[in-house]
């Protein structure tokens, strides 16, 4: 068995794992680790046991901690281990203290001397352990202990040694940046190694490098992409291949680092086109690796300065994603569609079906991806379809997490795009209503200033709106169970507005409120803010000169209020029965109407006050002394024989205590912020901060929390205004949807083959049902469809277009290469890994140094450019070569047998006996019979179909 | 970068669980279980990605596949493409097939160290290394060579699960 992997571990290893597998219940698992646990401490202590026993003890502990148990008795053993000079047994120890130890463990600083010394070992795997456990165990104060041997093994004979060191390297560097700062051109040097594999771990940390600091990094263009072009090219060994395509992860990871190096930047992302149009030639997009290219390529053209070609490439890529059966494409599609529209918006528009289709699809991750591409393409035009759509997803799942983020979207567009009043109000309402316990309470907070504030147009408007909440609120109340921070937001408005446009008398209002205070009797803050909208309207009543009578229940809630256990509670109601007893001039100054958006000017000196000090000090009374003062004064007192240090840390405080933590376990965390609310300044920027920390800890599951937000400041308040397009365009657009005979005139326009394409998504359209098309319709509006024309024209002028500028191309590089006088021998290659009898027509000039010369960080711009720019448009024609001819024997065929075999592996039993492992990959085929009766039926339905083609019913249908 | 690797078997037991962040024990059996959770909720013909961000908190992303009676699952951030991650997987399960010649959830579990070797040679401090599984599969075949010829020099082996080794 040694060869395969080997049965290293004892029976009772064995029977442990049986035991565990057969284990019923959780409690019985635990019982069996338990006793293993015991056994293992006995065991482990004992004197003298020999390396192997040891290390399979070790390897049990492991397999006990993973299976969530402590195993901390044993960590020292593990460390003991990695002094072992058994390479099997140090090995073993290191594997164990990675998994078991982090780097800030009080245990490290006996590994530390082991690793160093590991590190300087003959023997590479002993150096590639002691890295592995460098890159886990070494924290920001032992890095410098281990740094010179770690940068020494950068240029290790050993690839895999290399390959390591460079990552470790990686691995301070995300640490400690400063640590290393001096060691980053190392990575660049790495990048012309000559194993692939370092080459393409390189990638990593130079990825991360740039994503810090792009611009110091620009140099890099040329290199990368000729880099890529010779992956493309198949130029690196076999070995790299993965399901026929060259090193496809390389690519990948390629790709990324020129869309970061190429985002707005027009002369580096010129520098790109070339190879990342061959790419999306080259890409095999029936395998799921040829399919991540294409998606890496998609994301980088959307990246990089725009370029017309690229994109419609890009497009077409994600037309075939999102045509496709499987959903993991479809979601590529959607991802690469929400990155493709912030250029060309009216992309959108030829995928709404697919888009739709996703968002009905019951897979939970399509429909959330799905949901996210329509928050961002919201506009004024499809923000009512959307936001329902997203409250329709809201209410109906359970994760808290993504319900509290919809929940914030769903506001933020609301916001961001109202078309009116009423709808926003409703809106609010419904996320209210369902997600109002997880919404952070600064939306809340938000949505009454805005309602105060309103929308800055003009006080009509304003006053409308806050008449239509104050409506729509009344009407809900009569619901049965409302969440706190919903009734919170509607005591305060109908506080602030209840009686405002005189619709509603005074008694009804602070009946309404009275109710709520008694129905939710358990929630302080509710009735705290109850409380503070009756004085409210009662503080209005008086100032308008009515005479006040209170109800009776209401009458009996404030002398409940005014023995409450709560002093806040205490406060207002109090504050209630001072303002009730005030004439009316009094309460207008003390209570303005409609007043919560004037700031409040606090006078922190108090210095209104000071004729009144004056005064009393002259009757002799004691003058102030300031905090610190009265502070030292004790210190001195009371513990004048201790020594300063230790008195301020017993003196006694003098700050306020602070804010009562949250005692019923209630969802609203906010009992302190009653006590702001007796200002009627709708969000004083304190209160706010309170907020943050009061909540934070309570909302344990909610992450993000602190990101949410809306986002008041710079955001077009102006609803009702359409700023996009459209009553016009939507009308062309239905007419044209709706009618079967203009899309056909469309099509008769040209008999071009390269057209039918687009005829083909066309034609679907047609197909679709009633609702999708209203869907389709409102969701992506008309202001795409009138573009439909012009694509069209765009599209027939395609081809005319290539091929000049293929020409052209093809014109260039044979200038190039006459001015190269002629010669007809393949350019040096900058990077080259395939064998060297490829370039033996090369000049005799070491590739690498020529690359490394171009790295250099010390060349000058200018000769680098030239360098890499001679060396790019000598390869132009191979790139046109390979457009016609396929080098027949490069596809490796032990590769793709292997895979196939691979993909239908022998059965093999199980401990429990049925159980196989196979490695398939489930494809779901195209049912062709299934979409031809569907066919059928649509025709019987009165629908004709316009074309003959069954498949495209399987999108829509099937 | 990768957060975690994770392998379970289709009753929720964990038989092999790698995380690249230093967590606690008690925090990442928790994350297991909300991965479990979340892959039992899964039907069968839907994409292999899941939003990951309610357990892993945010910028995080889940591919799992689903072999016989094993569940393979990565959690990765936005710097990795998910297809990409969804083929790593692939090379990985294809380089434990190669080593273990037809690969079944007993291997895994009973060869516990020589799997982390395998994952170790692929994924190095939470960054993709090597991709190519014949790479793996060389370096894994040279350690598994110089171990045993270290075992032969240092250790005489006097049990029967010493003989067994061999």
């Amino acid at each position: 068995m040694g060869s395969q992997g080997g049965f290293y571990q004892s029976k009772e290893f064995l029977d442990l794992v049986k035991s565990i597998g057969e284990a019923r219940s959780k409690a019985e698992e635990d019982r069996i680790v338990l006793g293993e646990i015991e056994t293992l401490k006995r065991r482990i202590s004992e004197p003298d046991i020999p390396k192997r026993k040891m290390k399979e003890y070790i390897i049990r502990l492991v397999y006990v901690e993973m299976l969530g148990h402590d195993a901390s008795f044993g960590y020292i053993h593990a460390v003991k281990m990695t002094h072992d000079n058994s390479l099997l047994v140090k090995r073993t120890g290191y594997l164990a203290v990675t998994l078991f130890l982090n780097e800030d463990h009080d245990l490290i600083i006996l590994i530390v001397n082991t690793i160093q010394k590991d590190l300087t070992s003959d023997n590479y795997l002993v150096v590639c352990a002691a890295l592995n456990a460098v890159c886990k165990l070494i924290n920001e104060e032992t890095i410098p202990a281990v740094l010179p041997l770690v940068v020494e093994l950068l240029a290790h004979p050993k690839e895999a040694v290399r390959k390591k060191a460079i990552m470790a390297l990686h691995r301070f560097y995300q640490k400690s940046p400063s640590s290393v700062s001096h060691l980053l051109s190392n990575f660049r040097k790495r990048l012309c190694d000559n194993d692939p594999g370092v080459m393409g771990a390189t990638l990593c940390p130079l990825f991360e490098l740039i994503t810090i600091d792009v611009n110091s990094y620009k140099d890099l263009v040329m290199s990368f992409v000729s880099i890529l072009k010779q992956v493309a090219e198949r130029r690196l060994p076999k070995a790299y291949d993965y399901h026929q395509m060259p090193a496809p992860f390389i690519q990948i990871k390629l790709l990324k680092i020129l869309a970061l190096l190429g985002s707005g930047d027009k002369q580096a992302s010129e520098n790109m086109y070339a190879v990342v149009g061959d790419i999306f030639k080259k890409c095999d997009s029936s395998s799921n690796i040829g399919n991540a290219v294409l998606y890496e390529c998609i994301c980088c053209v959307s990246t990089i300065y725009s370029n017309p070609k690229l994109l419609e490439f890009a497009a077409d890529a994600i037309s075939r994603f999102l045509k496709s059966d499987s959903h993991n494409l479809k979601y590529m599609g959607i991802d690469a569609l929400g990155r493709l529209i912030k250029i060309s918006p009216e992309i959108a528009e030829q995928h709404q079906l697919a888009v739709i289709d996703c968002l009905e699809d019951p897979d939970d991750t399509l429909k959330r991806k799905t949901l996210e591409l329509l928050y961002k393409m919201t506009k004024s035009t499809n923000v009512e379809v959307i936001v329902d759509r997203m409250i329709d997803y809201m209410i109906n799942i359970n994760d808290n997490h993504y319900k509290t983020e919809i929940a914030s979207r769903c506001v933020e567009l609301a916001e961001q795009f109202a078309p009116s009043n009423q709808w926003f109000i409703q809106t609010m309402n419904k996320v209210f209503m369902h997600a109002g316990d997880l919404v952070n309470t600064k939306v809340a907070h938000n949505l009454m200033r805005l309602i105060a504030e309103g929308f800055g147009e003009d006080d009509d408007t304003d006053s409308q709106l806050r008449s239509s909440a104050v409506e729509s609120y009344l009407h809900i109340l009569g619901e049965s169970k409302l969440p706190s921070v919903f009734l919170q937001v509607i005591c305060w408005v109908l506080g602030e507005y209840g009686t405002a446009d005189g619709k509603y008398s005074a008694s009804y209002i602070t009946g309404k409120l009275c109710d709520v205070a008694e129905a939710y009797s358990s929630d302080e803050t509710v009735k705290a803010y109850a409380v503070t909208a009756l004085t409210k309207i009662y503080a209005f009543e008086i100032a308008a000169g009515r005479k006040v009578d209170m109800l009776p229940e209401c009458q009996s809630l404030m002398e409940e209020f005014l023995a409450s256990h709560s002093t806040d509670l205490q406060q207002r109601a109090y504050e209630l029965q001072a303002v009730i007893g005030l004439d009316a001039h009094a309460v207008e100054s003390i209570m303005p109407s409609d007043a919560n958006c004037e700031d409040i000017e606090v006078d922190k000196n108090l210095s209104f006050l000071t004729g009144y000090i004056q005064d009393s000090i002259e009757n002799g009374a004691q003058p102030y002394i300031p905090e610190n003062e009265r502070s030292g004064m004790l210190k001195i007192s009371n513990f004048r024989n201790q020594d300063h240090h230790e008195t301020s840390a017993h003196s006694l405080r003098f700050e306020a205590y602070e804010l009562p933590k949250q005692t019923v376990q209630s969802r609203i965390p906010l009992t302190s912020l009653a006590s702001t609310e007796i200002v009627p300044v709708p969000e004083p920027i304190y209160v706010r901060e309170i907020y943050q920390t009061t909540t934070v800890p309570s909302a344990s599951s909610d992450a993000g929390s602190t990101e949410l937000k809306l986002r008041l400041d710079g955001v077009q308040k102006k609803w009702g205004r359409q700023t996009h397009s459209p009553a016009t365009s939507t009308s062309s657009s239905t007419s044209q949807k709706t009618d079967n005979g203009i899309t056909q005139v469309d099509g008769s326009n040209t008999s071009n083959s390269r057209t039918l394409e687009t005829y083909d998504s066309r034609k679907q359209q047609v197909e679709i049902t009633p609702e999708k098309q209203k869907l389709a319709a409102s969701l992506f509006g008309g202001s795409s469809k009138s573009e439909k024309k012009p694509a069209t024209g765009h599209k027939i002028s395609k081809p005319s277009s290539h091929i000049v500028e293929r020409s052209h191309v093809r014109k260039s590089s044979l200038e190039i290469a006459s001015e190269k006088k002629a010669s007809i021998q393949p350019p040096p290659d900058l990077l080259d890994f395939g064998e060297p009898t490829v370039n033996s027509a090369a000049p005799s000039v070491d590739p690498f140094k020529e690359l490394e010369g171009l790295l250099e960080p010390t060349t000058q711009v200018d000769s680098a450019e030239n360098h890499g720019s001679t060396a790019a448009a000598t390869k132009s024609p191979d790139i046109m070569g390979l457009y016609t001819e396929t080098p027949a024997g490069i596809y490796n065929k032990d590769d793709s047998d292997i895979l196939s075999g691979l993909s239908n592996p022998p059965v093999r039993n199980m401990l429990g006996g049925t159980r196989s492992m196979q490695v398939a990959q489930s494809s779901k085929g195209r049912n062709l019979k299934n979409s031809l009766e569907k066919d059928a039926l649509v025709r019987q339905m009165g629908v004709t179909p316009s074309s003959p083609n069954p498949n495209l019913f399987k999108d829509l249908l099937g | 970068m990768i957060k975690a690797v994770m392998v379970m078997n289709t009753q929720g037991k964990t038989r092999l669980a790698k995380f690249y962040e230093y967590l606690s024990v008690e925090k990442q059996q928790e994350l297991i279980r909300g991965v479990f959770a979340v892959l039992c909720s899964r039907a069968e013909n839907v994409s292999n990605f899941i939003d990951a961000e309610s357990i892993f908190g945010p910028d995080s992303c889940l591919v799992y596949k689903h072999f016989a009676t094993l569940y393979f699952v990565f959690v990765f951030d936005s710097s990795e493409n998910e297809l990409a991650v969804l083929d790593l997987i692939q090379v990985f399960v294809e380089t434990l097939d190669r080593c273990f010649k037809n690969v079944c959830e007993l291997d895994i579990v009973f060869n516990y160290s020589k799997v982390h070797t395998i994952l170790d040679e692929m994924i190095f401090g939470g960054q993709v290394v090597e991709t190519s599984s014949s790479e793996i599969m060389k370096a894994v075949e040279e350690i598994s060579k110089l171990e045993a010829a270290s075992n032969a020099i240092t250790l005489i082996p006097k049990s029967a699960s010493g003989w067994r080794s061999r």
